[in-house]
């Protein structure tokens, strides 16, 4: 089986390469392109799983396939390879599951759009570069895959080019991202160059990295640990391409694009490549104590200033967005605390509930758009405050919506639940763990089960607030939407289940997850002493906490957004200051405007108008009118007169004999 | 065929005789006889692509040797050529290019095409010329021959500003000329003195083998370097670029970027460094520097550009310093790096002129505020325009990750580790400038209703950039078929660089500040 793996990316190339070259002139019929697109990802998922199930059962497991040789110059190795592991067996589940739902949710949702053709090709590339990303075993094969994502996610954004808006936030993402592709190349140097130049073991490959890494662990680099500087720069890498503070400015405005793109690139698959990265990496991380806390602060900070700007937005999908960036940040927080599993459980449950919450907020645009449009009305489809009372029209929409609430709220045995306690209890009790991020976390979580109430009682609870025009043109989604929205809702209630904590565990089911992983998780915990310990009623205790932390934050929701929906307003007003920072998510990007945009812009007219200009061809021009100038007073001498010439040659004679004379 | 090369290098010269005795009126006659003058010069050049040899000899093949000039006892030069795998690519990349150049012309150049044509292929025999010459004089004799067709195709077919531009061109280049000149004829005699055989002329395999003291190396080092780094061109002495550029018509642009700025660093890496290795060891913090402010000064002027086609001229200047920073990183990573960046530069740089030049075509203008929403009535053209965007940006998968990803990677072992980090920015700075141009260009509402008429790429357009496309991702997937025939040459290349430092260093290992170099962390 191990030897299909090729198979897993080769499939969505192939839609993508049909759908690119074809779709327009010979397909045309958007259900044979939107068939070819959903049915490639569907392929790699039966490949996946397979080889997922073939994995279960061995006890080899680490498995690796080379295509072909990549590069090769001296020391420098690279080939096309791959790596199956357990860590990459689940994020190759993740991705073709949740991305076949996903294509085939877009087959309804993007019906009748002029470039649908173009849309699943590049969403098959975007899926293809995931994979490569998923499965490289090599840092560079890995780097394709990273920077093809960014690729996918910045024609994806722009895929309305026509809008200036879509145009430049298709622009900033991929910039955003490529400041962190600084850092992750910077920290591929660092490790390539230390191992080779020091210990003779020249490699890039994950599994050569991760047996040799020991070597490194006396080596120093600018005074501190060669580790600390190279996984600091790869944390650099994973806070663009995950969105973590600094660099997360880009992902709110990448809801430009498509909500089917929202769900699959920026919310379930591409933003978690920077969690999988240090997954894969472990060995590296666990070495640098200082990096993990860097990576688990980051994280909480992230989570809770992403939270408090998700208060605020009518968007509905700017809150998921802030609220994706949120729970970015609660999976680096475990990544940081040593809870390597708990972040890759995280990373898969978020999947699940987000994909299936964007997916419903997609299903509700959709509608509103077509209601509006029908009723001629130019109402923003997205905004919440023309919403509400929805759940009458849209059941389906809102039951699973509401479901994945439940989930990423955290009330116990749904899926988040389970996925987020861990994170906490690991951020209070691990080795590595830090009071203050567990604090920040409970805070958050608080927080979330808020605005993800107040998102859903906006839609689809209350008065309905839509424009009467278009009020009774409201209508529940066909098929194609919702069975992908029922399925997802479905693994946001029960997706939970592999990784049920042991405190907790009544029929001794086990934690599947954390034995599945441990292979690739327990080598570097082991030897860092990175654990967990308290006993089970302390555990059990927190988690009640959690629960009474997740009920007081939808009980707020429900009291303001549903008991007094005159409180809200009442509010704002009385806090307005502090609501228009929070409005304004912080005056950030303006802050990012005037100190990076404006001053490199400033830079660069300066060195343009003023050094290249000025100075060089000051000089150069300068140099050629100091010549003509010099050789227009020449001239005067060579006036074609004799007599001229005459005076000259006496003058001459004069004053050398004066010369002679006065010697 | 022992006289393969001499045949590759003359045959687009014998080629500008016969288009001298055709009409000149008979504008589509012309065209077609240039391209296939230039489509059999690539053809009878393929060999040497496949020629399996340069993957483990790192020896001059195809040589040919001959006496040309005897003056006297003491002068002496040869007609000496021959590749090896430094020069084998971008002999390819001459041949590959040309054609490619001539089939852009079809609409572009109406006005005295027979001179335009002949000059071409007056061109090709310079540039084919300078990179097999294995004598330095013979070298210099090229050089300066190139110089002349350009500077004709810029002043007489060039846009507004085209007198300003060749003079400008002229002057900067042939400055540089001359202190090479003087150098090249310094170290002739300087070997003759040292009891070389004057029957060996300018070889530069001769050359190489002489001891020069170092205080003669730092001057005749800064006399090449100086005229090498106007060519490439070099941070501040750049400044001919982006006129030469934007007043040139599209064919002369492509060839500009893709094989005459090639010369440059081309030459660092035959005569420059080799030739001098002690002093190029002196400067190189120099240049290293100069090509790291190349590498982010070219990025930041190149966003504020409102012309297009000046915008891609001020990366070439970026690009051009990414392949400076390799070669001094004289590792192999770095120079088979570097040496890939100058193909990809020619391939990715030369089709954005010619993307350039077609929408010029269309509506005689370049300023980007001209356009904007063109991707709606041009799909295609859109799809190649992003391509080669992304190839330029470094993209993986595209040829210009490859050659960035390896240079930085050998600049950052090799003692360059600052200069790498710098370098990387440039990086982030390529997917702004280019980025932000796609954009305004290709992207948003079409504002100017003279957009509305545009017509998308023709099949003769297509055909163009069809060829270029395909390297763009061969080099990209799999760039082993042209590292692995350049690296045994680099190797030995570095090995005799390094092993002349060495000896240099251990020469003047008491003062402890200078063997401090020698020590990479």
């Amino acid at each position: 089986m191990y030897d299909k793996l090729w198979l897993i990316p080769f499939f969505p190339l192939v839609g993508s390469i049909i759908n690119g070259l074809f779709g327009k002139r010979f397909i045309r019929n958007e259900a044979a392109i939107g068939a070819i697109g959903t049915g490639a990802v569907f392929l790699s998922f039966l490949v996946s799983c397979s080889c997922f199930f073939t994995l279960l059962g061995d006890t080899e497991k680490v498995h690796q396939q080379v295509i072909a040789s990549w590069m090769s110059v001296g020391q420098l190795q690279v080939d096309w390879g791959f790596l199956l592991d357990p860590l990459s067996a689940i994020m190759l589940l993740v991705v073709t599951g949740v991305g076949s739902l996903i294509h085939l949710y877009s087959i309804g949702y993007m019906h009748g759009e002029e470039g649908f053709y173009r849309f699943f090709c590049y969403l098959n590339l975007f899926i293809f570069s995931m994979l490569m990303l998923v499965l490289g075993n090599n840092a560079l094969v890995m780097f394709v895959g990273w920077e093809g994502v960014g690729l996918c996610s910045y024609l994806l954004i722009g895929y309305y080019f026509e809008k200036k808006s879509a145009g430049d936030a298709a622009k900033k993402a991929f910039v955003m991202n490529r400041v962190g592709d600084f850092g992750f190349l910077l920290g591929l140097f660092t490790i390539f160059w230390t191992l080779g130049s020091k210990h003779n073991v020249w490699t890039i490959n994950f599994v050569e990295i991760s047996e040799q890494a020991h070597l490194l662990s006396g080596d120093m680099l600018l005074g501190v640990g060669v580790t600390t500087v190279a996984t600091l720069c790869f944390f650099l890498g994973a806070t663009g391409k995950s969105a973590q503070l600094p660099l997360y400015t880009w992902l709110p405005d990448a809801m430009e694009g498509p909500t089917p793109v929202s769900a699959l690139i920026h919310a379930a698959t591409m933003v978690t490549a920077g969690v999988y990265m240090i997954g894969r990496m472990n060995v590296l991380f666990a070495m640098s104590p200082t990096t993990m806390a860097v990576v688990a602060l980051v994280g909480a900070v992230t989570a809770i200033f992403a939270a408090s700007i998700g208060f605020a937005q009518n968007d509905i999908k700017r809150v998921l967005a802030y609220s994706t960036v949120s729970q970015l940040g609660f999976m680096f927080m475990a990544m940081g605390v040593g809870a390597f599993t708990a972040g890759i459980f995280h990373l898969m449950t978020h999947a699940f509930f987000k994909a299936c919450l964007f997916l419903g907020s997609g299903s509700v645009i959709h509608a509103m758009h077509h209601a509006l449009h029908h009723a001629h009305v130019d109402d923003d489809p997205q905004d919440m405050r023309n919403m509400g009372g929805l759940r009458k029209f849209m059941p389906i929409t809102h039951a699973t919506f509401g479901l994945s609430c439940l989930a990423i709220a955290g009330i116990p045995f749904f899926s988040g639940f389970f996925s987020k306690d861990e994170i906490l209890w690991w951020a209070f009790a691990s080795t590595r763990g830090m009071k203050v991020v567990w604090v920040i976390g409970a805070i958050t979580a608080c927080m979330t089960a808020f605005y993800m109430f107040r998102c859903l009682y906006m839609t689809f609870y209350g008065e309905q607030r839509t424009h009467k025009k278009a009020k009774d043109h409201v209508h529940e989604s066909p098929w194609v939407i919702t069975v992908p929205l029922v399925v997802l809702a479905g693994l946001a209630t029960v997706g939970g289940l592999v990784g049920i904590p042991h405190a907790i565990d009544l029929f001794h089911v086990g934690n599947k997850l954390e034995h599945f992983l441990a292979p690739v998780f327990e080598h570097s915990q082991k030897l860092h002493e990175i654990e967990a310990h308290g006993s089970a009623a302390t555990e059990i205790s927190l988690m009640v906490l959690s629960v009474v932390i997740a009920v007081v934050g939808i009980s707020i929701a429900t009291w303001m957004y549903l008991k007094r929906p005159d409180l809200p307003g009442k509010f704002t007003s009385k806090f307005s200051g502090l609501h228009r920072w929070v409005y304004n998510k912080w005056f950030v990007d303006e802050a990012y405007d005037v100190l990076f945009v404006n001053s490199t812009k400033k830079l660069g007219t300066f060195c343009w108008k003023g050094f290249d200009v000025k100075v060089v061809d000051g000089i150069v021009n300068g140099t050629g009118k100091l010549v003509s100038v010099f050789s227009t007073a020449l001239r005067y001498t060579q006036s074609g007169l004799v007599h001229n010439y005459a005076l000259t040659m006496v003058l001459g004679m004069v004053v050398m004999v004066a010369i002679f004379i006065l010697q | 065929m022992s006289n393969l090369l001499s045949l590759i290098t003359f045959f687009p010269l014998v080629g500008m005789v016969v288009l001298l005795f055709l009409p000149r009126e008979s504008d589509r006659l012309l065209k077609t006889v240039t391209l296939v003058i230039t489509l059999i010069t690539f053809l009878i050049s393929l060999p040497l692509a496949f020629d399996d040899a340069f993957r483990t000899s790192a020896e001059m093949r195809y040589v040919e040797f001959a006496q040309w000039i005897n003056i006297g006892e003491y002068f002496r030069m040869n007609y000496y050529v021959g590749i090896d795998g430094i020069s084998l690519w971008l002999v390819m990349l001459t041949t590959f290019i040309m054609p490619i150049t001539v089939l852009s012309t079809w609409h572009a150049v109406e006005k005295n095409t027979k001179g335009f044509m002949a000059l071409l292929l007056l061109l090709e025999t310079g540039m084919l010329g300078a990179f097999i010459a294995l004598d330095v004089f013979l070298f210099y004799i090229f050089w300066e021959l190139m110089l002349i067709p350009m500077y004709f195709l810029i002043g007489i077919w060039g846009g507004k500003n085209r007198i300003y531009a060749a003079v400008k061109f002229f002057i900067f280049t042939a400055v540089g000329s001359l202190l090479m000149l003087v150098a090249i004829i310094y170290v002739y005699y300087y070997a003759v003195k040292a009891g070389l055989p004057f029957q060996s002329g300018f070889s530069i395999a001769h050359f190489y083998q002489l001891d020069l003291p170092a205080h003669l190396q730092t001057w005749l080092f800064l006399a090449f370097a100086f005229s090498f780094a106007i060519k490439v061109p070099m941070f501040p002495v750049h400044t001919w670029l982006p006129d030469a550029h934007t007043e040139a018509p599209t064919a002369g642009s492509v060839i500009l970027a893709a094989i005459l700025l090639k010369m440059g660093t081309y030459g660092y890496v035959r005569f420059a460094i080799p030739l001098f290795p002690v002093a190029a060891m002196k400067f190189t913090p120099l240049f290293a520097t100069l090509a790291v402010i190349g590498i982010i000064y070219g990025a930041l002027v190149a966003m504020m550009q409102d012309d297009v086609k000046k915008l891609v001229a001020y990366s070439s200047v970026s690009h051009l310093g990414f392949v400076m920073l390799g070669v001094f990183a004289m590792n192999l990573q770095g120079l088979s790096g570097g040496m890939l960046q100058m193909i990809n530069h020619g391939i990715s740089t030369g089709a954005l002129f010619l993307i350039v030049g077609f929408i010029y075509e269309r509506r005689h203008t370049r300023l980007i505020a001209d356009f904007g929403g063109i991707s709606k009535k041009m799909p295609v053209f859109a799809t190649i325009f992003m391509i080669m965007t992304f190839s330029s940006v470094g993209l993986p998968g595209t040829n210009g990750f490859v050659g960035e990803f390896l240079i930085l990677l050998g600049a950052f072992e090799s003692g360059l580790r600052w200069y790498t980090v710098f370098a990387t920015t440039g990086v982030i700075l390529a997917a702004v400038y280019m980025l932000w141009m796609f954009q305004r260009v290709m992207m948003g509402k079409i504002t100017n209703p003279k957009n509305e008429e545009l017509q998308d790429l023709s099949g003769r357009e297509i055909a163009v950039m069809v060829p270029l496309l395909v390297f763009v991702f061969w080099i990209g997937f799999y760039p082993n078929t042209f590292l692995e025939k350049m690296n045994p040459s680099l190797e030995n290349l570095i090995q005799q660089v390094k092993g002349k430092q060495q000896v240099a260093l251990l020469v003047e290992a008491p003062t402890p500040s200078v063997a401090k170099i020698t020590v990479n962390e």
